[in-house]
């Protein structure tokens, strides 16, 4: 039993280094940003949090921006989840697995994100020691996070497995799991939130509004990046992607993207049409203030690339895949501004005190940032590397992975040798 | 494009050199990568910045006397070390029947900043990049909104007719959001009602930096700089013992010397009086005096942190509101009324009071 788990284990270790030449060249892509991340963390770590643009005004930058981003990522897997198995949409059930196994990588991605942005990494296990739960929201969302690993890496882990061992899964053991990761999802997306808004000494923060608006852009941005992700399977793979997948997953990011500007025109009433002393950040955000202006740029790129993708969302056009896949790609890079740029830096600008220091990151923080992305996306690349013959019957239990030459679809094995020289 | 599963080479029991050669040069390679990509960690200096004793330290508030006492001898050890001074560390706890406040007094402070230069060299803070617990915002007149101050006023003389002085340090809330965060409970409220922080276990997250609403808190984003002729011997655990990089500081009320009867830093070194510090329990002291008869405010009431730092203007109360002039009044006979107080009959002051 163990020993064939362990013979899974290995023959998918054996099988994420096998691909063709696009594959090989995407991997070793992604390992150079990731060593290169992973050489300015050395750095970082060296010489403290001074090789970042973070100072004592603006204490958190582009690593918790990014957290926040990646988060919400995590969560959107639940958009797939709940057509699947609450309406019953049984064409999509497959497709789940990637999206779960896209929360599996992002989640990893928002974990790292968290120790990067620590000043003392060498005492993370005093987090262990003196855990400040309930009262911190950090201690939340430790729990949030790494409870939304767990039960992602069950869910798909133990459906890939079932695949491998080419039995029929037992409902009783992911339905359950399955059904509680969807309220896990909200609730990373509502822990996260709280941990911004329930400061009274940030007003840009201090708003009820934070939570919906996390999850809706999150909707939008991370179904977008599942439909350029199931792109690249379909057309790079023999593995068949059903275009209703696509149309569902399009109409999600349509409605969470229309609520997101709904919840933003909001949040944008009340603080300038009240025009109180608490509109400073926002006035910072998308006027400038006092002449300081660094993130107005960011914020209307954001805003534009949204509301762009959005339009193109609701014409016919987006049932072509090339509108489809430009709408999604903008709205991902709108998305993570504006969660990034957009929610975490202005709330620090202007200072509780009054003074406006503004933020901008350094290479070596670019550089510890690309390199997370980059390790996340290796990180799923890996699994659905691994998980598409599995579910394609390929790869088995009874059934190593077996060189290309017995498979009536693919090409002669030198070329893919030769490929991978 | 279809899926290529292929095992390059060694499908069955063959393993042609060729495939070996070329594993072997991927292996290789991407070890020097991943070595190149670790190497700036050759400048770390791992006897100074780790040790077993560090990593096993346990929390301040579940060390014995004699954790306390190696943590100590440690500390004193090492600022030995790197500062070439024996100092004095000492673990100073709150006294019972102690609450401490703070009353700065607007209408005397002059704007001078001897307060912050005196923190900094009382506490060890670094001057290289320079950490001040102490911020002094130049004030037009007609406004509270900080906004309107100026951090960085540069004038040959102070203070300037047209602005008044506020300085801004930890307000040593009664309800603190920086505890409320932090993780690890790093920082908590001592019994005397200052907010410490345990140099030691901080895991730099910058949480309580965030919550702060006065911007109290500092964060060593660097290892700190302190000339060997700066350094202040007198230590306390939990107040002026040099920090380390990485990790979250403030203003602690200079508890190594105020938990022993002294008076901060700041205190002795304003040259006008605005400073005043002491335990609120004791009717009889100063800052009790000034809260109960000065018209005191604190900064930022509506975040609800409930602050023990006051500000107050030098004005009394008028007459009529002022609570001790009010007692007085009713036990010599005075009658409170619309026009404001009367004089018992026949008493001499009834003409001066109608007046």
């Amino acid at each position: 039993m163990i020993r064939a788990y362990l013979t899974f284990l290995y023959r998918c270790f054996r099988l994420s280094f096998v691909g063709t030449a696009g594959y090989y060249l995407w991997m070793f892509a992604l390992s150079v940003v990731s060593l290169l991340g992973l050489n300015a963390y050395c750095k970082q770590f060296v010489h403290g949090m001074g090789v970042t643009g973070m100072t004592d005004h603006v204490s958190w930058g582009l690593y918790i921006a990014n957290f926040a981003f990646f988060v919400g990522m995590a969560a959107s897997a639940a958009m797939l989840v709940i057509p699947v198995y609450v309406y019953r949409n049984r064409e999509l059930s497959h497709l789940v697995i990637f999206a779960q196994l896209l929360a599996v990588a992002t989640i990893i991605m928002s974990l790292l994100f968290v120790v990067v942005d620590l000043g003392r990494p060498d005492r993370f296990h005093h987090m262990m020691l003196r855990f400040n739960f309930p009262i911190s929201m950090l201690t939340w969302d430790v729990i949030s996070l790494n409870g939304y690993l767990l039960l992602n890496l069950h869910i798909c882990g133990y459906l890939i497995y079932a695949a491998y061992r080419r039995r029929e899964p037992t409902k009783l053991f992911y339905i359950p799991f399955v059904m509680v990761a969807i309220i896990w999802a909200f609730s990373t997306q509502l822990v996260e939130a709280f941990l911004y808004c329930g400061l009274g000494g940030r007003p840009f923060w201090n708003s009820a509004v934070i939570a919906p608006r996390l999850v809706a852009s999150a909707f939008a941005a991370g179904p977008s990046i599942l439909i350029l992700a199931l792109h690249v399977i379909a057309t790079s793979t023999d593995y068949r992607v059903p275009e209703q997948a696509f149309l569902t997953l399009r109409n999600i990011v349509r409605v969470a993207m229309a609520a997101s500007f709904f919840l933003l025109m909001s949040e944008l009433f009340t603080e300038f049409y009240t025009d109180s002393a608490h509109v400073a950040s926002a006035r910072y955000l998308f006027m400038g203030l006092d002449g300081r202006s660094g993130l107005v740029a960011w914020i209307w790129t954001a805003l534009s690339l949204n509301a762009i993708g959005l339009v193109i969302l609701f014409t016919p056009a987006s049932k072509s895949r090339g509108f489809l896949l430009t709408a999604c790609a903008m709205m991902i890079v709108g998305v993570w501004i504006e969660k990034g740029m957009g929610l975490v830096i202005p709330a620090f600008i202007p200072s509780p005190l009054g003074e406006i220091v503004e933020y901008a990151p350094t290479l070596n923080e670019w550089l510890v940032t690309a390199g997370i992305a980059a390790f996340g996306f290796l990180v799923f690349t890996i699994l659905v590397r691994v998980t598409i013959p599995v579910l394609s019957g390929k790869l088995a239990f009874d059934r190593p992975y077996d060189p290309s030459g017995n498979d009536e679809d693919s090409p002669n094995s030198a070329a893919s040798g030769a490929a991978g020289a | 494009m279809n899926i290529r599963i292929h095992e390059g080479g060694s499908a069955g029991a063959e393993v042609t050199r060729r495939s070996f050669l070329r594993t072997g040069t991927a292996v290789a390679g991407g070890m020097a990568a991943l070595a190149a990509a670790l190497s700036p960690l050759k400048d770390l200096n791992p006897a100074e910045e780790f040790s077993i004793e560090k990593f096993i330290q346990k929390h301040y508030k579940e060390m014995t006397p004699d954790d306390m006492k190696g943590a100590l001898d440690r500390i004193a050890r090492e600022v030995e070390h790197r500062y070439k001074v024996r100092p004095e560390v000492r673990d100073m706890r709150p006294k019972a029947g102690v609450e401490f406040v703070y009353a700065l007094n607007l209408s005397r402070c002059i704007g001078c900043r001897k307060c912050v230069y005196a923190c900094v060299e009382e506490n060890n803070q670094s001057r290289a990049p320079e950490i001040q617990y102490i911020r002094v915002i130049e004030m037009p007149r007609g406004t509270l909104d900080l906004e309107k101050g100026n951090h960085h006023y540069e004038r040959p003389t102070v203070p300037d007719a047209d602005h008044f002085y506020m300085p801004v340090q930890c307000h040593q809330c009664a309800n603190p959001p920086c505890v409320k965060v932090c993780p690890v409970e790093a920082t908590w409220q001592d019994d005397d009602g200052i907010t410490v922080i345990d140099y030691d276990w901080c895991i730099g997250c910058r949480y309580c930096e965030a919550a702060c609403p006065y911007w109290a808190r500092r964060f060593n984003f660097v290892k700190p700089e302190i000339p060997e002729a700066d350094i202040n011997k007198d230590m306390g655990y939990l107040s002026n013992r040099p920090r380390p990089k990485g990790v979250v500081e403030k203003c602690h009320f200079c508890l190594h010397r105020t938990r022993e009867g002294r008076l901060p830093a700041c205190l002795e070194a304003c040259p006008t009086g605005a400073r005043k510090f002491g335990n609120v329990l004791d009717p009889k002291s100063e800052v009790s005096q000034i809260l109960k008869t000065k018209r005191v405010f604190v900064l930022k009431e509506e975040v609800g942190t409930l602050p023990r730092f006051f500000y107050y203007f030098d004005e009394r109360y008028p007459r009529s509101l002022d609570p001790e002039a009010k007692q007085v009044a009713l036990s010599l006979g005075y009658t409170p009324g619309a026009g404001g107080w009367t004089p018992p009959a026949g008493d001499p002051a009834r003409a001066e009071v109608s007046r």
